[in-house]
């Protein structure tokens, strides 16, 4: 089959769009700065954190945000959380440092275990057995302090994830499945209810895009990347949820962007509602984050999980 | 031909020429979760895959 634009061999053909390699890498790369502009993701005057693990989709937000900030002279770097699974995340990481050298991309990388005291792998077991939580609960919990306490001190003012459209249709889903509204609220492509100078705004500049457009990208862009599914992955809601979703798509192509598009015609009313029943902030009495209660819900699971009784 | 499998990290032999498409119905794979490539190339699922190609499948699902 041969490209739309051009009569070079296609490589991409989904909802009637047809490319070949560069036609597909312009397309990509266009439909993200396109994303990032129209609900205003980066400004001239941010400082940006790229979130990065060194997987497909972090690498594809770093190296487009990269586009994005170099264009428009916007400072910006990456960082990396090592939560501590074993032959997993040190795959992961060692891609990210090659990705960041090979760009000339400044980079930080934050552990669990100095900012915890313990790995991910060190208390899943107690996760499991003992608090009936999953890892994914626990890895999430941690992840979103830290990334959000080290862009902080770090100085960002926008924190770019690499979350795209599989990963919004999917929690978009599960939280309907729940009954959890107010979840739902927190989504789209700037995350989150609450303004506060402690919180930095989170942005997806993939929201738009396929896990299978971005892994396109990846190899076409011959990026170095450990494909590798977590190990944990099989354990959460989330696997579930993305297997019906991809059978769905399957049999009805476009399912996904459909609920996505439709989901963003009621998110604005969504977060006047919650933002509405929103309490004041209280601050957490042992590391003074915003939170909901006295203390906040990654010094409650540090306390439940890392601290050794004696 | 000579299918790797990405995902479980296993290599198959498949003795006949055959699109894409009907290679991943056979392997009962989801064509939205996978990307195929022939001797190192991408190429689309409604592809002719020949006999002696060499051929991956990708996993689009990465992450956690």
């Amino acid at each position: 089959m041969q490209c739309d634009q051009c009569e070079e061999r296609a490589v991409y053909n989904e909802l009637g769009k047809t490319y070949c390699k560069n036609h597909f890498l312009s397309y990509f790369e266009k439909k993200v700065e396109k994303t990032i502009k129209k609900y205003s993701l980066i400004q001239k005057n941010d400082k940006v954190c790229v979130a990065t693990s060194g997987g497909k989709d972090s690498l594809a937000a770093l190296y487009t945000t990269m586009l994005y900030c170099n264009e428009y002279k916007i400072p910006f770097f990456a960082l990396a959380i090592d939560e501590g699974i074993a032959a997993y995340r040190d795959h992961t990481l060692k891609d990210l440092k090659t990705f960041c050298d090979k760009y000339n991309i400044q980079f930080r990388v934050i552990s669990f275990k100095k900012a915890f005291g313990k790995t991910l792998d060190e208390v899943q077991n107690k996760a499991i057995t003992v608090l009936n939580k999953k890892p994914c609960t626990v890895c999430g919990i941690f992840r979103r302090t830290l990334l959000n306490r080290s862009a902080r001190e770090l100085g960002a003012t926008k924190l770019v994830t690499g979350h795209n459209l599989d990963d919004e249709s999917q929690s978009f889903l599960m939280n309907l499945l729940k009954g959890n509204m107010r979840h739902n609220a927190a989504l789209g492509p700037v995350s989150g209810l609450s303004e506060n100078e402690k919180f930095i705004t989170r942005v997806k500049p993939l929201y738009h895009m396929t896990e299978r457009e971005t892994r396109l990208f990846c190899v076409l862009r011959k990026f170095e990347v450990n494909f590798n599914e977590c190990p944990n992955i099989h354990l959460s809601f989330r696997a579930n949820v993305r297997d019906v979703l991809n059978e769905i798509e399957n049999k009805s192509p476009g399912a996904k962007h459909g609920m996505i598009n439709a989901f963003l015609e009621i998110l604005p009313e969504l977060k006047k509602k919650y933002r509405e029943e929103r309490k004041e902030f209280q601050y957490c009495k042992k590391c003074n984050d915003p939170c909901a209660g006295d203390i906040c819900n990654a010094c409650k699971q540090e306390a439940e999980l890392c601290k050794e009784v004696v | 031909m000579k299918v790797f499998i990405e995902k479980e990290n296993k290599e198959i032999e498949h003795p006949t020429a055959c699109t894409g498409l009907e290679l991943l119905q056979k392997l009962n794979i989801n064509p939205n979760t996978v990307l195929l490539m022939k001797n190192d190339e991408i190429v689309l699922a409604e592809d002719l895959l020949p006999e002696d190609a060499i051929v991956a499948i990708l996993s689009v699902v990465s992450g956690g």
